[in-house]
Formats: C-alpha cells, structure tokens, sequence
C-alpha cells in the first residue's frame, strides 16, 4: 500500500516543547520584552541606540485558531520565532521535518542518548573548551588612563575540527542512526561543516555526501581534500553562484529525493523548522559552559558577547544561554564584503529584507526583483545571502545588535590576533575580532567581553597570503 | 464557508485526526456544479479550472497539462508556446515563474529558469505577456510560483496582479499548510483556483487534509523525489490514485518524471483525471538550436502525448 497509515503526533499541539530542555539546558520562559529589553538599552554598556520594536505577537495567519506564536515561545510549535522562521519546503519533506523534531524532544529526555552524546562531546570532541583571558588582545584595547575592557576568547578553535561545527554534527549523526538513516548529507560553504559532517560519518560508519559550491571548493581546496580523506563525496554545485546558497538548494533537492533513506545534516541555525531550535540547542553548550567558566574566574557573568554571524550557529550557540539575562550584550557581526554601499558583502541584518530563502522566513540580501543577490566575503562562511531566523528575530526585538566589517577589517584583525595572543583565528571568527577596534574604545573599565573564537585559521593562510603583504 | 473549511483541515493536518465531515464542505462531492458559488467576500467565482476538468470527465476524457517556464528562453517565445500548446490540445497549461532556488525542481527545470531570470524575466513582465495572450487561449493557465515570489510582493499583491494576467488556478510547491488559509483567501477574491500537491510519502491523515482544501485538482507527484524526466512511472501511483479516489471525487493531475506518450497512457488507464509534462517538453526548447525548432519540436511531442490520451 502506498499510505502510511501513521498515529496521529501525540504532541501537536502543545506548548511543552518550547518548556523542554536539551542536555538540561533552560529553554526561556514567558517574558515581557519591551520594558526589559529598554532598559537593558539604557544600561552604562551601550554603544549605540537601537529602536526598541513591539516584539511581533500573534502571527496575523494563526486567526483559524491555529495556535499563535508568542514572544516568549522561541521557537512556537510552527517554529515562529516571532514572524520569522516557519516551514517552507514543499509537502515530500513536511513528514520527515516533523519526524526529526518527535526525535528531537523524545531524546532530548533520554538518558542514555544525552549521556552518549555528553561523552562523545567530552572524550571526541575534546570540551569543555576553555575560556581563555587575552591578556595582550586587552593590552591592546586599554584606554589612555590604563582602564579598558577584559578580552576573554571561547575557544571553540580548540574543537576537534577545528571549529564549532562539530557540536551540531556529532548530536545529528547520534539522531539519524536513532532514526535509523544511513545516509547523510549536508552543505557547507568554508568546509568546516563538511569536514566537520565527514569526521562524524567517519566516526559512526555513515554514507556522506557533501555538497560545495565550486567557486568555494577552489578557495577552501585544503579542506576538500580533508573531507575526501574522510571518506566523504564531495559534489561540486556549478548553479548559481556557486557558493553557499546554491550548495544548501542542492543538498535541500538531495534531500527532497532521498528522504526516506537520508538525514540532512544542516549546519547552521537557518533552514525549516526543527532545525534552526535544534541546531542552535546543539550549540547551546558553548553558552552554558560560558557561564560556568565565567562564574568560575570572575564570579559573574559577561557583559558583552561577541560572535561572527554568517547563518549564525556559533553566535545562537553563544547566546543562547543568555537571551534571559537582559543585563549581557549580544553583538553579532556580519560580512561587509568590500564595503556596504559596494553592493558587494554579506550584511544580511544590516542590508537585507525579510523573505524565505531554503524554507525560513528571516532576513535575506535580494534585489528589487525579489531574486537572491550573490554575496560577497572574504571568508567562505559567512558568504551566505540569509541568515537564521531566530537572529532576525533577535534583531527585531531589539534584544541583539548586529554590525558588520570589511574584509580589509577583518584581514587586519586576522594578522593582529595571531601577532597579539599567537592564535591563527579562521577570517570567519576575525569579524567578530575586527569589530572589537569598534566596540572597546566605548566600554568602561573592567568589562567583560566574551568574543566566540568559533574556529582556527589554518584553513584560510591560502586566501590570506593572497592578501596580507607579510 | 471557505474559512471553517480551511481551518478543520488545517487542525486534521497537524493534529492527525481525521474529522467527520461537515455540510459546509464546498464541492469536494460535486465538481459539475453548473453555477458559480458565491465565495466569502461576494466574488463570483468562475472554477474554470475545475469546469475544464468536469467538461473533460463528461466526454470520458484525461487532460493533457504541459507545464513551461516563463521567459525561457524569452517571453516572446513562451507566448508563441503557449498558444502552439493549445492549438496542439492542451486542456490546462502550467506557468512557472522562474526562482533561482527552487526546491522541488531537477536540473532540467533549474536550467530553464536560470535561463528565464538570465534575461531578467519577472512577475510584471510575465503577467504583461499573459495579458495579451490568455484572452486567445481556449485553455487556462495555472501559475506555479515559489512562496518567495509571493511573499516578495505580498499576498494580497500578488494574487490580484496575478489575476490581471487571466490565470485561473495557482500552485505553490513551498507553502506551509499553516499558512495556505491567509493565501486562499485571497487567491479565492481574485477567482483564482489554489491546487495543491500531495506525495507519496504523504502520511494519509495529511493527504486528506491537502485534498480538502485543494481547489481546481489535486496535483499528485508520482514520485519521491524533483521534477525530471524518468525512464518509468512509479507502479506506486496506481495505488495512490485509488486512495486519493477513496477520499474525493475532486480531479487529480499526477506529475512528475512523466516524459513518454506512454507514460501519459498508462497513468490514463490508471484513473487519473489530468498528466502533467514538464521536463521532457522543457529538454526540447534547452535542445532546440532556434525559436522555430523549439516550436516545431515541441508541437510534434505535444501531439504524440495527446494522440495517447483518450
């Protein structure tokens, strides 16, 4: 027979999902953001204003009673943050999607499987990775009086891998052989999260598939090879641009075609629902420990956080843990290319407009005829057109600041921070590097500042002895 | 009437239960209806698209459905094609406004609107093209449009330029089921028939769900997987026609892969009420060296898949 006669999904709807928690870490509770989130405007760490919006309420298409999303529920049982996010991907995947989120929640309260995955994280991967205190980066930044800001670096560099990617890669391989698929495959735009997909299909015995944009596995060709080495395939995406973009719509088609055999491993916090929740409760371990480490060396928390935004994992990974303590900063920063009024960058929040773009409603860089622009950056991931919703969202609110630097900027912060602290940062992480020449000067003595050092830059000396006259 | 309707298959979809039928159903039973209904906001509405079914259902026969994409490889071209198609005996023709990313479509298709967005093809220049050339067509046109294109303009926007044109019925592969109340409303105030498409995989609580709500026909893909010519039709789909005739007696165009003159017959025989072409017609304007021979071998092709329709 051709049915499936499935039960019907004993958790539709219900809002006990966005309550839950994964690994033990707190999914937020019901807030109010407006006055909140003023006030933490006002607070003495301000660098710039921003215009407080109403958060976005009841999602005007939920009138059939249909259950409203609501600013306190990130993601809503839809997977709203807000009015971004959603599902946008044709009927063949909506009952894989919703598989994966049941797989998702049930795990999330098994033990065993959190205890496997805690293991792996610890023993594989090699966390908890350290919070280091930059000692010269904040000699670098101290004010004329001597005072100034407290540079402390999360050094997801340290990961097995090479970057953060691998926190989100190892807990999915777990997910697909729960779910019993064999075969993987995912995009990837620097290589990382291809390396980082290929290292845990090596490492669970899975079938991999990687889809790269051409133009990107010229400028990535180290880690190319290393995903080969892996034992992954590696298929090259000539349409379009040829990057990011057109890789994630390929691996999406692989996906629509084999999706009774195959598991998408996506690698940031973007695409249909479950996944920018459950990509960025993958990465949520880089805040949690954050926290403890902060509390473990000065007693506190952060004031300020900063991370690299391309689809925005490291940086959700970062905040996460955070979004509820309005007191602490969230600065992402984007790729501004050659510039923001060259046409020719990546600065999703700051240039973009709201559109779908591989089944999310966020912010995305189109022009006037509503097609997808070809961005530019420097650094291969950050080179993406959209971003996760949940950053739109965030944005919207208010609640986080987004910037954006060049790629002159962030070639300077690149050479500056392995000069500095002897630490080759990946020219994705030196963005968020770069904008520290912006930020510090404004922040009081004794800040805490906690920058996502989200991956090495071993990969990127090829693109940067092309630029940097050393 | 629509509305309440929307908004039970909206909850059966999520919430898997199949709920008892109501009375406030429109049409699902009753496709001949031979005068229109009145729809929420007092528009009278046409159901060409549903008419041309019930015609075809009447005289014992399957509808042809080419499907191209506009602007490729320029609209003039599409124009000509368009009205070669239904000289040739297409009952119902599918649109597509080119997307750079579309999920649902195989590389022949992907070719074709690269192609069509190469030479700046767009929703206002389609719908001009449209304009002029739907008026001399016997057939109507259903439009198929990523969700990005509409939600680019704004759903209200879109469906009213989109009815200028003179389209009928309107697809969207990517829309979530959530969100398909707020699109009806307004593709019903424009008298535009919104189809929707069910898969093989399609758990059947959902596939009820999606053909209530369907309007014009049920757009069945054959197969699990993107648009794209395949040596055979999946034997599942004789299956999925009979259940899918369990739950309506609405049409149901089946699609995807199909791309011989006996692919068309076997599906006939297999009870569906329409085939749709894609891909194998799109290969013959990417292949042809000019206009005239896209057009030549398009009409021969078109020809054979209606020579093999009762």
């Amino acid at each position: 027979m051709a049915s499936i006669l499935r039960n019907p999904n004993p958790n539709f709807p219900s809002l006990s999902k966005t309550s839950s928690s994964f690994l033990g870490l707190r999914v937020p509770a019901n807030l109010s953001w407006p006055r909140r989130v003023a006030s933490a405007m006002r607070s003495p760490f301000s660098v710039s204003c921003t215009l407080t919006r109403e958060p976005v309420g009841a999602d005007a298409s939920a009138e059939y009673g249909v259950r409203p999303s609501s600013a306190s529920q990130r993601p809503d049982s839809f997977g709203r943050f807000g009015k971004f996010g959603g599902k946008y991907v044709p009927e063949t995947l909506m009952h894989a999607l919703t598989e994966l989120e049941d797989a998702f929640w049930s795990l999330s309260k098994d033990a065993e499987f959190q205890e496997e995955l805690a293991g792996i994280l610890r023993d594989y991967v090699g966390r908890e990775s350290p919070l280091y205190f930059a000692e010269r980066l904040t000699d670098h930044y101290k004010h004329a009086d001597g005072g100034g800001p407290h540079i402390y670096l999360k050094r997801e560099d340290l990961n097995h891998t090479g970057a953060h990617k691998i926190n989100n890669a190892v807990a999915q391989a777990l997910l697909a052989k729960r779910l019993g698929k064999k075969r993987i495959i995912a995009e990837t735009g620097a290589g990382q999260h291809g390396v980082a997909t290929a290292t845990v299909c090596a490492r669970f015995g899975l079938q991999c598939i990687i889809y790269m944009g051409a133009q990107d596995m010229e400028r990535q060709a180290l880690n190319v090879f290393r995903m080969r080495l892996l034992g992954a395939e590696v298929r090259a995406v000539h349409s379009g641009t040829a990057t990011l973009k057109d890789a994630t719509s390929e691996a999406i088609r692989d996906w629509v075609t084999n999706v009774e055999s195959t598991h998408y491993i996506l690698g940031s916090v973007a695409g249909p629902h479950p996944y920018p929740m459950m990509v960025r409760e993958f990465h949520a371990v880089i805040g949690k420990e954050t926290r403890k480490q902060a509390m473990d060396k000065w007693g506190g928390k952060p004031d300020v956080l900063v991370a690299c935004v391309g689809g925005g994992s490291n940086a959700m990974g970062l905040f996460h843990e955070f979004v509820d303590d309005l007191d602490v900063k969230l600065i992402g920063v984007e790729a501004a290319g050659y510039g923001l009024d060259s046409g020719r960058h990546a600065a999703t929040l700051t240039k973009g407009e709201v559109g779908v773009l591989h089944g999310a409603m966020s912010y995305l860089l189109q022009d006037d005829d509503g097609q997808i622009i070809e961005p530019h950056s420097i650094s291969a991931g950050l080179d993406y057109p959209g971003v996760g919703p949940e950053h739109s969202y965030l944005k919207d609110i208010g609640r986080a600041e987004y910037y954006s630097v060049t790629d002159q900027e962030a070639l300077e912060a690149f050479k500056r921070l392995s000069r500095l602290e002897g630490i080759i940062p990946a020219l994705e992480t030196s963005h968020a590097l770069a904008y520290l020449e912006v930020l510090c000067p404004t922040l009081p003595d004794g800040t805490k500042v906690v920058l996502n050092c989200s991956g090495r830059g071993d990969k990127d000396v090829q693109t940067a002895i092309k630029h940097l006259q050393l | 009437m629509a509305p309440c309707t929307t908004f039970l298959s909206c909850t059966k979809y999520y919430c898997g239960h199949s709920l008892p039928r109501l009375d406030l159903r429109s049409s699902s039973k009753s496709p001949g209806r031979s005068f229109p209904r009145m729809a929420s906001r007092n528009v009278v509405r046409s159901f060409k698209i549903l008419g041309t079914f019930s015609k075809l259902r009447r005289e014992g026969k399957v509808a042809l459905m080419p499907y191209i994409t506009a602007g490729d490889p320029d609209l003039a071209t599409t124009s000509k094609l368009l009205q070669l198609l239904d000289q040739c005996g297409a009952d119902l023709i599918e649109l597509g406004l080119p997307y750079s990313d579309p999920s649902l479509d195989g590389p022949v298709i992907q070719a074709s609107t690269r192609r069509a967005l190469a030479n700046g093809t767009k929703l206002e220049t389609t719908i001009s093209m449209l304009k002029e050339v739907a008026p001399r067509l016997s057939c109507p046109i259903v439009l198929l449009s990523y969700y990005k294109h509409i939600e680019a303009y704004g759903v209200e926007k879109f469906t009213s330029i989109v009815a200028e044109g003179g389209v009928h019925g309107l697809l969207v592969p990517d829309v979530p089921f959530r969100e398909i109340a707020s699109l009806k409303r307004r593709t019903e105030a424009n008298d535009i028939e919104l189809g929707l498409i069910t898969t093989p995989i399609t758990p059947r609580y959902q596939m009820e769900a999606i053909v209530d709500v369907s309007e014009g026909f049920v757009y069945l893909a054959s197969s699990v997987g993107v648009t794209g010519a395949r040596p055979t039709v999946n034997p599942q789909v004789e299956d999925l026609l009979q259940e899918l005739k369990e739950v309506t007696t609405k049409p149901v165009a089946v699609g995807f892969g199909i791309s011989k003159p006996e692919h068309v017959k076997q599906i006939a025989t297999w009870g569906a009420d329409g085939v749709i072409v894609g891909s194998a017609i799109v290969q013959l304007l990417a292949e042809a060296r000019s206009s005239e021979e896209a057009l030549r071998h398009v009409e021969i092709f078109t020809k054979s898949l209606k020579a093999a329709l009762p």
